[in-house]
This record gives structure tokens, sequence and C-alpha cells, in this order.
């Protein structure tokens, strides 16, 4: 139970690595990647997954 | 008030807890001050927080040079005529940047810059998100830069969702210019520019979203006004959506404190990819925007000499230099050296000294004409407040509207450039004349015979025989020349 981001559409403003409660978010190579083992989809925390919820960018971030 | 833009006062340090205390003795009401004045028309404390500030001070636009850093990429809200996607080094526009930097190389930039652009007074965040949700880079970059060129002015512009929560931060680091988007005061209008909002944890779409950005924005901007921070709102123009609003706007941000309201044109291309763009929303020509700011000039003093620069934008107003300060170009290790903006400083300190003097000539010049018609002349300049540019090089002109009532900066046109490598083509000379709409008269450093011929055809004169001259006594001398009367008793 994860998200991902989709490299193509990144715009790599950064928004989501600040919003996400468990720091799974991370650059590499000029975007954002999600580490799988990280992710709780912000279960427990939030009611709906916060990278996809402020990213920019429509279906960037979705479950993996 | 020669000594107010004396050399000393112009480099001497002015701690901005002088300022407000000076400004809470009372003096002036920051409402009432205004873009297009001098030092004669507004108190001491706000001429000094403004002279230097060429979005601030349309005197000081001609003069000061502001960059901004692309340090602030994450955004909290979406607008319809933003696409965070898009980059194109040659598009001028806000939210636009073509290289995003860390706060670390951001000071290398700011230093660089600072050292081989004098004119240099201003250090903006815009972006290319917001800089107060994306709050610790802004921070990080503005202490770096403070503590290398401690008399950079600092200044940010959002879009007032996390505006409220970081105030007493902006007091505290002296950043005495805030910007505020704000586009609405009726959350209804709201929903047709504002898609969707990210506030305390979750996204916000419709009404509810225009609802909770436009309290957080009126909140932010009091809090502003309160610690005498002085605050700029832009509203973007948007026919059809909020053009008429805006008047409604004026007045609210007026009362509420605003320094200065400017309103800019949306700018739409389906090629942008933005909302407005791909359903063909309009931006607004340059009579419409003229008549609606006509229409808000007794409310808070206008700003109307915005250029909607890009987020990495370098150099003066008219110019981005940005292209020559590219990451790859910059040096490992920069070391400020201020001796060349200190420089720059006693020359302008003399050269503002001498333009006071012939502005005022200038104005006595078109009182004495007994003609009442207002005409708007076109100015090619390269800065400095000189009518010094060639009609073919000119990518923008400055347009002020004379009558015998005096003579005002009210905007400029852009325009594609024609004049490429000494030639001209007739084809891009139509693109001019459309932009010179209402225009009568351009005056320019030189101008062929070719262009001054078409010029004429479409009723634009065109003149290079006021070349160099400081562009309100070039602005008086054709006007006194062109109204015989004016010139009969100024004799």
């Amino acid at each position: 139970m994860a998200y991902k981001i989709v490299a193509s559409q990144c715009t790599a403003c950064g928004a989501c690595e600040f919003e996400c409660p468990n720091a799974a978010i991370s650059t590499k190579r000029g975007t954002y990647v999600i580490s799988p083992t990280l992710c709780t989809e912000c279960e427990s925390h939030f009611p709906a997954p916060q990278c996809a919820a402020v990213c920019p960018v429509a279906d960037t971030c979705i479950p993996a | 008030m020669a000594q107010i833009i004396s050399i000393e006062s112009l480099t001497a340090p002015v701690s901005a807890e002088a300022m407000r205390a000076a400004l809470e003795s009372g003096g002036c009401e920051s409402s009432s001050c205004g873009s297009s004045d001098g030092p004669a028309d507004m108190a001491p404390v706000v001429w000094a927080k403004v002279k230097d500030h060429p979005c601030y001070s349309e005197e000081a636009h001609h003069y000061f040079a502001r960059m901004h850093v692309a340090v602030a990429p994450a955004c909290n809200i979406q607008c319809n005529y933003c696409n965070r996607k898009y980059d194109c080094a040659n598009e001028s526009r806000p939210g636009v940047v073509s290289e995003k930097l860390t706060p670390d190389q951001a000071m290398r930039k700011v230093v660089t810059v600072a050292n081989e652009v004098p004119q240099l007074s201003v250090l903006g965040i815009a972006g290319p998100g917001d800089a107060c949700y994306d709050w610790k880079k802004t921070q990080a970059t503005f202490e770096a830069v403070s503590a290398q060129i401690p008399d950079i002015k600092l200044c940010l512009s959002t879009n007032g969702l996390a505006l409220p929560d970081h105030v007493d931060e902006i007091a505290r680091m002296n950043i005495d210019h805030v910007t505020i988007t704000i586009n609405m005061v009726d959350p209804e209008i709201g929903v047709g520019i504002y898609p969707w909002i990210f506030y305390q944890h979750r996204r916000w779409i419709g009404l509810e979203a225009s609802k909770i950005l436009h309290e957080r924005q009126m909140l932010g901007l009091e809090m502003l006004a309160e610690r005498n921070i002085l605050v700029k709102v832009n509203s973007v123009m948007i026919p059809g959506i909020n053009d008429q609003h805006l008047v409604e706007v004026n007045k609210v941000v007026k009362a509420k404190g605003a320094f200065l309201h400017n309103i800019m044109p949306l700018i739409s291309d389906p090629a942008h990819g933005t909302h407005f763009g791909l359903t063909g929303q309009r931006g607004p020509r340059a009579m419409e925007l003229k008549a609606l700011q006509d229409q808000l000039s007794d409310g808070t003093k206008l700003m109307r000499h915005c250029r909607q620069c890009r987020a990495d934008a370098v150099g003066l107003l008219g110019e981005d230099r940005g292209q020559e300060f590219t990451m790859d170009q910059l040096p490992e290790v920069a070391e400020y050296d201020p001796s060349r903006r200190a420089a720059y400083r006693e020359v302008v300190a003399e050269e503002r000294g001498e333009h006071v003097a012939k502005k005022a000539e200038a104005a006595e010049t078109v009182a004495a004409s007994e003609a009442d018609e207002k005409v708007l002349v076109a100015i090619a300049t390269k800065g400095g407040g000189r009518i010094n540019q060639h009609f073919g090089h000119a990518t923008e002109f400055q347009v002020y509207e004379v009558s015998f009532a005096g003579i005002a900066f009210i905007g400029h046109r852009k325009v594609e450039q024609y004049c490429e490598g000494g030639w001209g083509e007739d084809a891009t000379l139509d693109g001019v004349i459309a932009a010179l709409e209402g225009v009568q008269v351009v005056l320019c450093a030189k101008v062929g015979d070719c262009p001054k011929d078409s010029l004429a055809v479409a009723g634009i004169e065109a003149s290079h025989e006021h070349a160099y001259d400081w562009i309100e006594a070039g602005i008086a001398a054709w006007y006194a020349a062109a109204h015989p009367a004016a010139q009969r008793l100024t004799a």
C-alpha cells in the first residue's frame, strides 16, 4: 500500500516532500520519488494522501 | 526636498525599526501615498522605503533594478491562468522560470548580479510557486543574502493563503514590501478563477476554496498593514470574470491599508496550456486596461509600470538579463564587492536631482498651454529617465499622458522587436502600430524614414528631435511645439 509519482509529469516543485507525514518523498535525478516502504498513503495521519492533494498536476501522485 | 535624495540619504543604512517608529508617530496615511509620486508627495519615511524600489516607485524604476530568485517552486493553490509545467526562456510572465535554485545557489547568483549590475536594489521571491507556502526556502535565501549584502531590499509575493502564518517572521526579517495577488473580494467570483486550494492538510474546491482564500488574504493584508509593511496588491484583470469587480477590490484593499494596487492584464494563450488559455478566455486590450485604471485613479494609487516579470527576472523592469546569469555561468564562490553599487548610487543621486528639476520645468511648460487636449505619447527608452532608445530596438514603449494638467506615466506597451540587425520588416511594423493604439506621437533616439512614413500613414508621428533628453522635458517640448499657445506663453 503506497503511492508513486509519475516522473514524466512531475514539475519537481517539492510540495509533496514537505507535506508527506512519513518523510517518504525525496529527490532522485531531478524529480521526486516515493519510498514504497515508508509510504502509508497517509493512513492514520490524514483523510487523504497529502502528495496527491497538493500536487499541481492531475494524476501524477497515484496508487502504485 | 533636495536633502531627501542626497547621496547620504541614498547610502545611509536605514533600519526598519526606525522607519516603523517614525510611521507610528503619524505622518503618512500609507494608502494615500502612491507609486508615481516623488519625495514631495509622501512622508520621508515612506519615500525612503520606496525610492529605490523599481516596483513600488515609478520614478525609481528608471534607475533601479530588481532580481527574482526562483527558490520557491511549491504552491498551495491552483489558478486558472497558471500552468506549472510550462517553461520557456523567451516567455516573460509571472510563474515562469527556467531554473529552480537552492537557497545557496540563489545567494551566489545574487552576489554575482550585485557585482555586475550596479542598478540592483531589490531581491524578490515570487515563486515560481508561493513564497509564503514554500517558506523555509524563502527564509533561508533571504537570510543568506542579507548576511552578504545588508542594504539589499527584500520583498516577496504571495497568493496570501499561507501569509498570516509568517507575518511576524516577515516583520522580523525586515521584509518591507509584500505583494499579495488578490483577484476578488467575492468568493462567488473566485470560483471562476481558483479551481482548488490546499489548506490544513486537505484540498478544497469550489466556493469553500475561494471563501478560505479570501479570508486568509484579507487577514494577511490587515496584519501587514498593522505592522506598517508596505503592501502592493496585484490583480489579474480577466474580462467577463472580474474586470468590473476590480473596482470593488480596489475599494476594499485601499480601506484595509494597501499601499499600491496593480491591475495586470490576463496573459492567455492556448500554447501556455493554462485553463484560461485552453478555454479561449481572452486578456484585456491595452485601452480596456487603461479605461479600468482611469476609473480607479482616485482609489489606492495604481501601479502602471508593471512588466509582469518572470519569477527569475534580472535587471531593470523593461529588460531581462536572466540569461546572463544562469547557474552554469556563475562562479563557484562569489564574493560581494560593494564598490560598483555604491558608485552607481552616487551618480543616481545627482541625476535624480536634475531629473526632478527638469520634471518641474516640464510641468510648467505644459501648464502654460491653453490646449486642454489629452495626448498619449510613447517613449523609447533604455532607462535612466531619458529618451535614449532607437525606435527599431524598442521591445516596449513607455506611454505618458500629457495635457495642461501635467505629464503622467500611464503604462507601457510591449512590441515585437521589428528591427534586428539593422533592417526593418514591414510585416512586424503592423504589430507595433496596433500596440500603439491611441498614441499620437512616438519620441525616440533615432527613427528611420521608412518606419516614420509607415507610422505617419497610421496617424502616428515619430520624432527623434528630443533624443537623449529627459522624458518629461522631451514631451513638454513636443507638446509646446504642437500647441503654439503654450509656446507663446512660455517664450
